[in-house]
């Protein structure tokens, strides 16, 4: 299975590169990707340096175009895609229709990659993007158990890319948009879920309340560590209940399934986290890399390391992880 | 050109009684096009494919343009299974919500539903290819961006606005009202069965925001465009969708009927359907902005 490792920018693709990954993804510092942070992703020249950096090494460079653009942004994307071809990317991951199509007929030879924002979560919907664009690998979204992972691998014209690691969308992504309903911005118009330019944290009487476009996600007591107000990771009320009604703040992590995912003929393992450290991105590739050729030298006797573990929860949001909608009782 | 009014599909889970009901007066009402079929949970079978496909010539012999409408989230092969029966039906066109469905359309001539993503004239072009009749607006996009997107729109294909209704804003794996009762999704009892039109979830602030819908989440708010059907006729809308809510759907035609006769003033209408609304209005994502603001509200306080 290949280690598909984010670089959000030049130092953490070095740090993804030197610890073990077999491929980087990255994107433009623009709106043209799902991670449009502030001071995050590469202006044209940077991407040259980090694509000379890994081709040096052997290692593969995907970029994430996986935004969906509006009439009036356009001429942006298709520029970025001719960028894209230009830079001679390993591959292009992208989501919207009308961009996969302007990739496929004008640079026939670009290998495309179907993003998670695709929303892909079926062997039929694979054969759609395989028959028309011709896309050689689907990054499925993170709403399938296990078993319906390897259904479906089983029927997928092109080899299936999942996420091994890293922030949970609950939620079907591509196909999300409470993010723009609170703030007006969304992954699939903007770039950003709960984009920073809409928090508030406020110390009020009754404890730190952090707020994403004026709605309350969480209110903390004293001495409780406040996390970023994500939407789908905030307390609410339903019925008489308090309670984190979508999702806890926790990450996901699927080491303990490797070698199921090796069995199930899974391609490529993602970590999330193109705006986190180049330390996060550094520990990260390094335990992963370590777990995929231990569970690649003897899958039956695999165990996750207590060392690898503590790393991973370290750096968890909450420091918690979960197995997702892998592991059915979660859903 | 008038636009003609579309009743949704049921996005809640009613009883099969209920639905039965429900349908025998939406027979009689002003509605021209009526979209049918389960589109959240594959797990919700009161009604059964052969009923929706019964109820669906029913509503066709009343003089209804009948559409039959899919699963937003197809996972397991039993939900391809049932798609593909719809897909293959022969007789009515069917509403894709995913773009499995849009495979298993090819050649036939289909709508793409809100949970089809389609935000560009390219996107708009290439399905028009594979057979697109109508498209609806994705629910996040502003009247600007539609009028750019008329001026791109292919020959052939008509549009649809999501004009009235709780907005449907995610899908996930996981079962939210079953979580709300404790209880795992495959054990979920149909709790839905409990909320005609979800559970609306509140801010520890108590402000109403979101309503769970089993696997959906939606908007607490309920989306309304009555005010804007000038702007509507302006952009040359040809289909304007009313989603059924828990009760005083027939009411919420009505008044859309009234003011597109020209018998009812916009303005009154839409303050008379504020009354109807499980919690209030909203229209932010057609203006352009945050999805749950209400821009009467917003110009009052300007």
């Amino acid at each position: 299975m290949e280690l598909v490792c984010p670089a959000g920018n030049l130092p953490a693709l070095k740090a993804a590169v030197d610890n073990g990954a077999d491929a980087v993804y990255l994107g433009f510092r623009d709106e043209t990707n799902a991670r449009h942070f502030a001071g995050l992703n590469f202006t044209p020249d940077r991407i040259r340096q980090g694509i000379d950096y890994a081709r040096q090494r052997r290692i593969k460079v995907f970029l994430a175009l996986n935004t969906y653009p509006q009439p009036q942004g356009w001429t942006r994307w298709q520029e970025a895609v001719d960028q894209a071809a230009a830079l001679r990317v390993d591959a292009l991951i992208a989501a919207d229709l009308g961009v996969l199509d302007y990739a496929a007929e004008r640079h026939p030879d670009l290998p495309l990659h179907l993003s998670v924002q695709g929303s892909a979560t079926n062997y039929e919907a694979l054969r759609f993007y395989h028959e028309r664009f011709g896309i050689r690998r689907a990054v499925l979204p993170r709403v399938l158990s296990l078993t319906q992972v390897e259904s479906l691998i089983g029927q997928s014209p092109v080899p299936v890319e999942v996420f091994g690691f890293g922030s949970l969308c609950v939620m079907v992504e591509g196909r999300c948009i409470l993010s723009s309903y609170a703030t007006g911005r969304s992954p699939n118009t903007y770039g950003a879920c709960s984009p920073a330019s809409h928090v508030e944290w406020r110390e009020t009487s009754r404890g730190l309340e952090t707020r994403l476009g004026g709605v309350l996600i969480e209110r903390y007591g004293a001495g409780q560590n406040a996390g970023y107000p994500t939407l789908c990771k905030g307390s609410f009320q339903v019925g008489e209940q308090t309670y984190h009604a979508l999702e806890e703040p926790t990450s996901l992590n699927t080491l303990e399934l490797l070698p199921a995912l090796q069995r199930a003929g899974v391609a490529a393992i993602k970590i999330e986290g193109r705006q986190r450290s180049p330390v996060y991105v550094e520990q990260v590739t390094r335990v992963w890399r370590a777990a995929l050729d231990a569970c690649a030298r003897d899958p039956e006797r695999f165990h996750p390391q207590a060392a690898w573990m503590a790393v991973l929860d370290k750096v968890s949001e909450g420091t918690r992880t979960t197995l997702g909608a892998y592991d059915r009782p979660w859903q | 050109m008038t636009p003609r009014l579309s009743l949704g599909p049921i996005l809640y889970y009613w009883p099969r009684n209920q639905v039965l009901d429900f349908y025998a007066q939406m027979a009689e009402s002003p509605v021209a096009l009526v979209y049918l079929g389960e589109t959240v949970c594959a797990k919700r079978h009161q009604m059964r494919t052969d009923d929706w496909l019964h109820l669906a010539e029913q509503l066709a012999a009343a003089g209804k343009e009948v559409v039959l409408s899919t699963l937003a989230l197809v996972e397991a092969e039993s939900d391809l299974k049932r798609l593909r029966r719809l897909c293959g039906n022969g007789r009515f066109w069917v509403e894709a919500n995913d773009m499995a469905a849009v495979r298993l359309c090819q050649g036939q001539p289909f709508v793409a539903g809100p949970g089809i993503n389609l935000y560009n004239g390219r996107a708009l072009a290439l399905l028009a290819r594979e057979g697109l009749r109508r498209w609806v607006l994705p629910l996040e996009l502003s009247h600007q961006t539609l009028a750019e997107m008329q001026a791109l729109r292919p020959a052939g294909v008509e549009t649809e606005v999501f004009a009235y209704g709780r907005l449907p804003l995610a899908y996930s794996a996981r079962c939210f009202t079953a979580r709300a009762y404790n209880l795992p999704k495959d054990d979920c009892q149909y709790r839905c069965l409990d909320t005609p039109d979800g559970m609306t979830l509140t801010t520890q602030d108590d402000t109403r925001f979101l309503a769970l819908n089993g696997i959906q989440t939606q908007s607490a708010h309920t989306f309304s465009l009555l005010g804007e059907l000038k702007r509507l006729r302006a952009l040359a809308v040809d289909v304007i969708r009313i989603s059924p809510q828990g009760s005083h759907t027939g009411q919420v035609i009505g008044l859309f009927d009234d003011c597109l006769r020209g018998g009812l003033d916009p303005a009154e209408g839409a303050a008379r359907l504020k009354k109807l609304m499980p919690v209030g209005p909203c229209d932010g994502y057609w203006h352009g902005d945050a999805g749950m603001t209400w821009r009467a509200a917003v110009a009052r306080l300007a």
